[in-house]
């Protein structure tokens, strides 16, 4: 036909499945990649870490206190003498733990949240928002502080909380782009070709919110390890001498002067996840929306 | 046989100014096979008065009543929302305006086609994948194959408007409705997307409701056109009859801001003065009567009528534009 010529790219276009081109994407971006790389190194660390810690992280062996790094204690050790090291290592079990459930717990109940409020509207949007609100309206640490209390210290309960926290949160921003991507005409496209409510959210609507809940998991996940910090600090959640990242950092920083290792394997490694995080959020948003996919370097010479 | 029969077609918003009345008593029949043209300017109702044959006005704020609104003898607004998800993209499709953002952009075309074809024929695996290839290959799409796995931006916009036509009537609608459905395309890929609905529509006997606010487009498709204005149906007849003898002062005010190429005598472009009256206000007289410059001072005084004018061709205005056609 006329307008074929006109078409951006002649080369054939091969019928694969959208999540195998996706997957076909997502290693050109070399940030994600090196993300990607980098955390499936730290977990596979931290869940083998009774294999690969070369010391007992709660072992205290008061002779060997605040030694800078060294060959025996790669990261030194600190004030109990215990290798800060193997602390990071074992650490990044209860940290990682809580990062990666509650971004799932706010997943699961932040997403159909705001997706419901969005796409129904009036009423139900109100009333979903209201409640939201009531959350929102506390400080999150606060808030978590005043559920863990009501719950106990537990790390399980931590957890929870700071899931009922930060869904809230997400349920906030998934309804703000779900009032946005619902007025789009293929919505309205999808319901004149009699496309179910379901169907529109899931395959039309959700399809087309990824990057922003990429974005915004991401930086739940962050802010559930710093938070898990802040209430192992308070006394609630990891209890000494368990270790974690976010209780041993706060404990470094009473010896901040004297023992900064203690201070920099902590906050590097939370760092370096959650910059990981980050990059490989990137990645898999631009990999999951085909508008952003970049093509080969340079075009096939013809046989 | 008529198909679509609309009686005193009410559709309403409400807003914090008071109701809208978008549509205010719309009536008309399309018969089986009929090409029917909806014109007016922005804000006349037409895309209103399609949205709520499709039943696809939000409500709340909106409100459609009607005295009738029968498809193929069924009352639509008796059907529930789930007897009509049935009837749209089955028996009832839509092609909209702008081609750039009427396909998901997100999946890929051949995707999109499937899901229709899935919901409303229980088509699945390489019998759908066929009838999909087959359906491309009928709106015009080379290596229709290959174009499954493409996604919308890898089209251009002809294209993509030759996929939603692909999508409206790959369930052999009975009726399409396109909604400025080549307002958004360049002229020469217009040409080629009129032929298409044009042909395709013929071969299958498909009624079709083409609104437009350019007169060019709708004369050369339509069988009949109404004229819309402030909501309402001003002017109904078959095309040749319309544009020979229009005979509302608004149809003659579009025409007389409309170019023509076929030489009828060489005029400046007249543009209709003043703007569209407010659709919260009741109007009581003609709605066109503030910008109207042929009324006649019986408007003052009464609303108009329908005026019949033989041969299906009616208007309701009060002043007699017999001798001042078009071609004056």
């Amino acid at each position: 036909m006329a307008d074929a010529p006109a078409l951006p790219t002649p080369a054939p276009i091969k019928f694969r499945g959208s999540l195998a081109l996706a997957a076909r994407q997502f290693p050109r971006n070399r940030a994600a990649t090196i993300g990607f790389v980098i955390l499936l190194l730290i977990c596979l660390a931290t869940a083998f870490a009774p294999w690969v810690a070369p010391y007992d992280p709660i072992q205290i062996k008061l002779s060997m206190k605040l030694k800078p790094p060294s060959f025996e204690h790669p990261m030194g050790t600190d004030h109990f003498g215990r290798d800060v090291f193997s602390r990071m290592l074992w650490g990044g079990r209860t940290s990682l733990a809580v990062g990666l459930l509650v971004v799932g717990f706010a997943f699961t109940f932040g997403v159909p949240l705001g997706l419901a409020s969005g796409y129904f509207g009036g009423k139900v949007d109100n009333m979903l928002m209201r409640l939201v609100d009531a959350f929102l309206t506390f400080p999150p640490l606060l808030l978590a502080v005043a559920l863990v209390g009501l719950l106990g210290p537990d790390i399980k309960n931590v957890m929870l909380a700071l899931g009922l926290v930060q869904a809230p949160i997400l349920a906030r921003m998934i309804r703000g782009s779900a009032l946005a991507v619902r007025e789009d005409v293929y919505v309205t496209a999808a319901r004149a070709l009699g496309a179910s409510p379901l169907r529109i959210v899931l395959s039309h609507m959700l399809r087309n919110m990824v990057s922003p809940i990429v974005v915004q998991l991401t930086a739940v996940f962050a802010a559930a390890v710093v938070s898990e910090a802040s209430l192992s600090f308070l006394g609630f959640g990891t209890q000494p001498p368990e270790p974690s990242w976010g209780r041993d950092m706060s404990e470094a920083r009473r010896f901040l002067g004297d023992a900064p290792w203690m201070f920099l394997a902590p906050t590097s490694v939370i760092a370096i996840c959650v910059l990981s995080i980050n990059f490989m959020g990137d990645g898999l948003r631009d990999a999951l929306d085909p508008r952003a996919w970049r093509t080969r370097r340079s075009v096939k010479a013809d046989a | 046989m008529t198909l679509l029969r609309v009686r005193n077609l009410r559709t309403r918003f409400a807003t914090d100014r008071g109701d809208v009345r978008a549509v205010n008593g719309v009536s008309f029949d399309l018969a089986e096979g009929e090409i029917l043209g909806l014109v007016g300017e922005s804000g006349s109702g037409k895309s209103v008065t399609a949205m709520s044959i499709m039943r696809l006005v939000p409500e709340p704020p909106g409100h459609v009543a009607a005295d009738s609104l029968a498809f193929d003898g069924r009352e639509l607004l008796q059907l529930s929302e789930a007897q009509m998800r049935e009837e749209r993209g089955s028996s009832m499709a839509m092609v909209f305006q702008d081609p750039m953002r009427s396909l998901n952009p997100v999946l890929t075309i051949g995707r999109q086609i499937l899901e229709v074809l899935r919901r409303h024929q229980k088509l699945d695996g390489p019998a759908a994948k066929r009838r999909a290839i087959e359906l491309l290959e009928t709106v015009g799409i080379p290596s229709a194959e290959k174009r499954l796995g493409a996604y919308p931006h890898q089209f251009s916009g002809g294209m993509r408007q030759r996929v939603m036509i692909a999508i409206a009537l790959s369930c052999n609608p009975r009726l399409l409705i396109a909604d400025e459905a080549t307002t958004a395309l360049d002229v020469t890929i217009q040409a080629q997307i009129i032929d298409l609905v044009k042909r395709l529509t013929r071969e299958r006997g498909t009624s079709v409701i083409w609104i437009s606010h350019d007169l060019g487009v709708v004369a050369g498709l339509c069988d009949r056109v109404n004229v819309m204005y402030a909501g309402n149906v001003v002017e109904s007849g078959p095309i040749r009859e319309l544009f020979h003898r229009p005979s509302h002062g608004y149809t003659l005010g579009l025409m007389g801001s409309t170019p023509r190429v076929d030489g009828v005598g060489v005029r400046r472009l007249t543009p209709i003065e003043g703007v569209p009256p407010n659709l919260i206000e009741p109007i009581k007289l003609c709605p066109f009567l503030p910008r109207c410059r042929v009324s006649v001072p019986a408007c003052q005084a009464t609303p108009p009528e329908r005026r019949d004018l033989g041969g299906g061709h009616w208007a309701a205005c009060l002043a007699d534009l017999a001798p001042r056609s078009v071609a004056r």
